[in-house]
């Protein structure tokens, strides 16, 4: 009697041997694998201020897309002759937006998602409104920066 | 001459395979298999039409291997190149693209007429999880398939459907990340949907392929309800009989699709460009398009939520239970329809229908 509890007991402590043996096993195998999946952090260097344009290029009633690091920037030339930037990702599911002259607004095209001129989202999917940019004119040159 | 001098090539080269391997088996089963026949048999051909349309996409997206390269500076030229310099190449692009559209269709019919006629009753459960299993994979071809003419269509098209990912709680930026190789959509995206699509993909594809076809060969072919298994009224021999009215619908689906190819060829479109704003008239794949139009539709907010959450939520839930739908319905395997499922799928489809055409005709 008392040789087969012991039998047993050895057995059920080999079985979890065996067992976290392969979960570590496995754990090993996996670990570098889900780590070399997720891609490493690119340096870049922080931008804060940017040129966005000319005054010649974004003439009254129009838009441009510019490059504010690694993201797009809208910078808009609003009817009334203001200037106004902002980040140009939706803040629905991340396309593009763009200045759409026939109704003043900022519209995106993937989910019919409009933003007023001050970015606020007014109509259609998008939760949140644009993030806004400052805009600064010097001579010709137009240079954005972070709020 | 003894006879052994008399057997032709034939029967000798069946000998020796037969004192080999048990061919006797094989050819057995193949000769006492036999399809019930019924109204509904013409729904029993749509699985085999879309293995058809697979077995073109490995050929030919083999054969687009050969000249396509990836990467954010190289993947518009080399299709470019492909399809204006290659002989034939602009065909063979076009044939891939048209079957994959035509394979999702008939994957859909093939789905819905397993559906309807409660094919997926017990004992072919596992039979139907392993098909949606593979229609979700064959989506996620044509979701990585679609971007690697780097394109602008297919650039926002993905910005889109990986933005999705991202909604998902908790998992939401990992999987964002694992994905599209860094937090946008660029060259590095594009590397990994290449990956997908041309490894990972067809290597899960196949092997669950063989599991289901494995399920159709051991089980037979379903019956209607009510039917009787033993014993159907009429039925026609597997081999050749099925078999070759198999081959001639492959034969007609072949040239549809040749027809289709060379008259409606697939554009390429302007290059994609991470920096120029979402061209009006952007839309995904047509198989994406009732999710994509419910997703425009949507408020901004839903009670607390945002509203893409809850919509992609939404389908989420209704694609788990549209998989687990021979574990929820009882009464067909007792020999019974139940109406309410019949009205759920009519639903769907009409919804599905209707959503896809507004979507078309509101861009």
């Amino acid at each position: 009697m008392r040789e087969n509890t012991d039998q047993s007991s050895r057995r059920k402590a080999l079985n979890w041997l065996l067992g976290g043996g392969v979960v570590a096993w496995l754990g090993a195998i996996l670990y570098p694998v889900v780590r070399y999946l997720q891609p490493p952090e690119m340096p870049e260097a922080v931008v804060s201020s940017v040129k966005a344009g000319t005054v010649d290029e974004v003439p009254v009633d129009s838009g441009k897309i510019f490059k504010f690091g690694n993201q797009p920037g809208i910078l808009i030339h609003t009817p009334d002759d203001q200037w106004r930037a902002f980040n140009a990702v939706c803040t629905h599911l991340g396309c593009i937006v763009q200045y759409r002259d026939d109704l003043d607004q900022i519209w995106c095209a993937c989910h019919n998602g409009h933003y007023d001129l001050q970015g606020r989202n007014i109509s259609g999917p998008p939760p949140r409104p644009l993030e806004e940019y400052d805009v600064n004119l010097q001579g010709n040159d137009i240079y954005v920066s972070k709020t | 001459m003894s006879p052994k001098h008399d057997a032709t090539l034939k029967e000798r080269t069946t000998r020796w395979m037969q004192e080999r391997y048990p061919l006797d088996k094989v050819t057995g089963f193949a000769e006492k298999k036999q399809v019930p026949l019924y109204h509904g048999t013409i729904w029993y051909y749509f699985g085999g039409v879309t293995l058809f349309l697979f077995l073109i996409q490995v050929v030919t997206g083999i054969l687009l291997l050969f000249y396509y390269r990836t990467g954010a500076d190289q993947a518009y030229e080399s299709v470019r190149f492909l399809m204006t310099e290659v002989q034939f190449g602009w065909l063979i692009r076009s044939i891939h693209s048209w079957s994959a559209n035509l394979m999702v269709f008939a994957a859909f019919v093939h789905m819905f007429s397993v559906y309807f006629t409660r094919a997926y009753r017990k004992p072919r459960e596992f039979t139907w999880v392993t098909g949606m299993l593979l229609l979700l994979l064959a989506l996620a071809f044509g979701f990585s398939g679609y971007l690697l003419p780097w394109n602008q269509l297919a650039f926002f098209a993905t910005k889109v459907g990986t933005d999705i990912v991202g909604v998902v709680p908790v998992a939401g930026d990992f999987m964002l990340n694992l994905l599209r190789g860094g937090p946008n959509v660029t060259g590095a995206t594009l590397s990994r949907f290449f990956g997908f699509h041309i490894a990972l993909f067809p290597g899960i594809f196949t092997i669950i392929l063989a599991v289901h076809l494995l399920f159709v060969q051991v089980q037979g072919m379903s019956h209607p309800l009510g039917a009787e298994e033993q014993a159907p009224d009429k039925t026609m021999p597997f081999f050749p009989n099925f078999v070759l009215r198999d081959l001639l619908l492959w034969l007609i689906v072949l040239n549809v699709l040749a027809l289709l190819a060379v008259f409606f060829p697939w554009e390429l479109g302007q290059k994609a460009d991470p920096f120029t704003s979402a061209p009006a008239g952007i839309r995904p794949e047509w198989y994406f398009m009732f999710m994509f139009q419910t997703l425009k539709f949507l408020p901004a907010h839903i009670l607390a939520l945002e509203g893409e959450v809850v919509g992609v939520a939404g389908f989420g839930i209704a694609g788990l239970l549209w998989i687990l739908v021979p574990f929820l319905d009882r009464k067909s395997e007792k020999g019974r329809k139940s109406r309410k499922l019949t009205y759920i799928g009519l639903v769907i489809v009409i919804y599905i229908i209707v959503m896809t055409i507004i979507g078309y005709v509101l861009s």
